[in-house]
């Protein structure tokens, strides 16, 4: 069993060991802080400002031309307030007129805005930062919930496979040789072809997948505990097959199964993004780091910063999920810290 | 030895049958009537009726899972929705320019792995030894299709050293090729460089040294042949990883192989082709493994031994 005081002794007495621990805790900061920080609305399109670098700033100005329409927002040179009435000129030098009560807000400062897309715009003028902190989300989303559905099977049927032994095992032992049969990612693709693209989807299809995995690394973990003393007492006390299953083996067998579920987030957000980019996964305009990357291929000489920042946030989410595994796995057994 | 090698051949019969049941299934539950993908917006009762007939659709849905096994035994993966090409020929024609980038990354990433990890293990503890370690970290954590997308961007574009896409000469190759092999690259980099350090801690190892050996015939001659086995093993198992990446590294280098028919088909939800693929890689894959288990049978003795045992 890892017990939490030894993971902090370890995270804090090797500097480089605690790195993995830091970057996942300050990717999950800013996934869940996303709406706060982020400066822009991840949504927000300026046709005029598309393609830009990082760094442009520009002045925007919001309204709705009908009450029930979608906010607008559009590129200003130049802004004069009159009695009823707002003029701009907009970057090529034409000047509209619309009236106050169709502005976005009251005070100007709502409705009028300077604004800096501190990685640059993308091919639909949306600010690639603010995308990037919401795409996090829904990357440790997928990841947390893809690994959540393989954990809950896998350890199930591998405890089952490995507690009753027989036709269970056999039966789902087999089941894993097959899945294994499929290379990863192409299962993926088969099964989310099958469905109408999206995130859903994508959850089920990668905790499907991955589940095997965990139920081999169970079934393993519970065959081995099962030898150990304190299961042939309970033997001897009369405790019922499942209680002993479930509340003295599997908990005794958990240290690789964390370890396990730790690298498989990781690969269950690589699996994401390889399929969103790909276009079977989250669907525009979500903000998915898989997509973003596919649709700055086609900018790729003019605006190169539309694909190369989501690369550098998936990489460095992984990066983290991986060391953080491999520092588990090397806690967990002091054994294999070389 | 021969016992072995049937035994293994038996083991994969039914991972095959399962494979092609939930491809089967997969396909089965396709949003929307196939036949209507088939002959689009357009059309009339007569020709669905027809169509219907000469796909075998009505039949209950028994029959046409046996017809699907015997069709898929023959080489028959079914037509493409929209050229009724059958998906089995589209496969074939693409399948070498596939093998060759395959192969070249392969290639690749065995000797830049080994390389990486003999040199790490070397330097076990060294910042230089961090640093080809964090290297091999990023190239695991690292997306594929955006590392192509760099190499494109700065030897395509800037640099303009190598072409940024298409097909034709040795010059083409390069780039899908090293994209396509950093993954397996990094892990073998990994995994060489752990099984290393283990043997060099082995006595036979000490022997050696204390013979006064030179340093490099102790690594290379009673190191390395002992981590062959795990390097092999991996280069096995990380095959699938080579198939999915072929999806994605030929989409964006423009490389007509199979990953690039897949990508195709999904972007026209033509999905006989898309499934046909997906089949078609895994019965490689599941052969490719098979060959594999078999070769460390002929390589490693006790291996067949705990076999027997079982």
């Amino acid at each position: 069993m890892i017990k939490p005081g030894r993971i902090w002794n370890y995270f804090f007495k090797d500097k480089i060991s605690g790195f993995g621990f830091l970057v996942v805790l300050f990717i999950l900061l800013f996934g869940i802080f996303a709406p706060i920080i982020s400066p822009h609305d991840p949504y927000t399109q300026i046709l005029d400002f598309r393609n830009k670098p990082p760094g442009f700033t520009g002045e925007v100005i919001s309204y709705r031309l009908e009450p029930d329409l979608p906010v607008y927002t559009t590129a200003v040179k130049s802004v004069t307030v009159h009695k009823n009435t707002v003029k701009y000129l907009d970057t090529i030098d034409r000047t509209f007129e619309i009236e106050k009560k169709m502005l976005n807000g009251k005070d100007r400062t709502e409705w009028n805005k300077k604004i800096r897309f501190y990685l640059g715009s993308d091919n639909f003028g949306r600010d690639i930062l603010s995308r990037l902190l919401y795409g996090i989300r829904i990357s440790l989303l997928v990841g947390f919930c893809a690994s959540t559905i393989s954990l809950i099977v896998g350890v199930f049927l591998g405890a089952l496979a490995g507690y009753y032994g027989g036709l269970i095992e056999t039966c789902i032992m087999r089941v894993t040789d097959i899945m294994f049969g499929f290379p990863l990612l192409l299962f993926l693709i088969g099964i989310t072809a099958a469905f109408e693209p999206s995130l859903t989807v994508v959850f089920f299809a990668i905790g499907f997948v991955s589940w095997p995995g965990m139920a081999r690394i169970t079934r393993g973990q519970v065959k081995q505990t099962q030898e150990n003393e304190f299961v042939k007492v309970t033997e001897v006390l009369g405790f019922g097959k499942s209680r002993m299953l479930w509340k003295h083996i599997v908990p005794n067998s958990l240290t690789p199964i964390v370890v396990m579920y730790t690298l498989s987030i990781s690969s269950a957000i690589m699996a994401e993004a390889s399929l969103s980019f790909l276009g079977l996964g989250a669907q525009p305009p979500i903000p998915s780091l898989g997509a973003m990357i596919n649709s700055g291929i086609d900018f790729i000489k003019i605006s190169p910063w539309i694909s190369i920042a989501p690369g550098f946030v998936i990489a460095s989410i992984v990066i983290g999920f991986n060391m953080l595994g491999d520092d588990l796995k090397s806690t967990a057994d002091p054994l294999m810290k070389k | 030895m021969i016992q072995y090698t049937i035994k293994r051949i038996f083991q994969t019969i039914p991972v095959l049958l399962g494979v092609i049941v939930i491809t089967f299934i997969l396909m089965y539950m396709i949003p929307g009537d196939p036949v209507v993908s088939m002959v689009g917006e357009r059309y009339d009762e007569q020709t669905i009726k027809k169509l219907r007939k000469e796909l075998k659709l009505d039949d209950p849905l028994p029959v046409q899972f046996i017809d699907y096994v015997s069709n898929v035994f023959q080489g028959n993966f079914g037509k493409s929705f929209i050229t009724g090409e059958p998906v089995m020929q589209a496969l074939l024609v693409k399948l070498p320019n596939t093998i060759i980038l395959a192969v070249t990354a392969m290639v690749i990433a065995i000797i830049s792995g080994l390389a990486m990890g003999l040199f790490a293990s070397v330097n076990q503890g060294s910042f230089l030894d961090k640093v080809t370690m964090f290297f091999a970290l990023a190239g695991i954590s690292t997306p594929v299709f955006w590392m192509g997308i760099l190499f494109i961007l700065v030897f395509g574009v800037h640099l303009k050293w190598l072409p940024p896409t298409g097909f034709g000469g040795v010059e083409y190759i390069i780039l899908p090729a090293i994209t396509l092999g950093i993954r397996s690259a990094a892990y073998i980099a990994r995994l060489s460089r752990a099984a290393m350090i283990e043997i060099l801690e082995q006595d036979y190892i000490r022997t050696a040294r204390m013979k006064r050996l030179p340093e490099w015939k102790v690594l290379f001659k009673h190191g390395f042949p002992n981590i062959l086995i795990p390097v092999i093993t991996l280069i096995g198992t990380d095959f699938g990883s080579y198939l999915s990446g072929a999806v994605l590294t030929e989409s964006i280098f423009g490389w007509p192989g199979i990953g690039r028919l897949a990508l195709e088909a999904i972007l026209k939800r033509d999905f006989p082709v898309i499934q046909g693929t997906v089949l078609f890689m895994a019965i490689v894959f599941i052969f490719v493994n098979l060959f594999v288990d078999i070769c460390y049978g002929f390589i490693d003795p006790r291996i067949r031994m705990e076999n027997k045992n079982d």
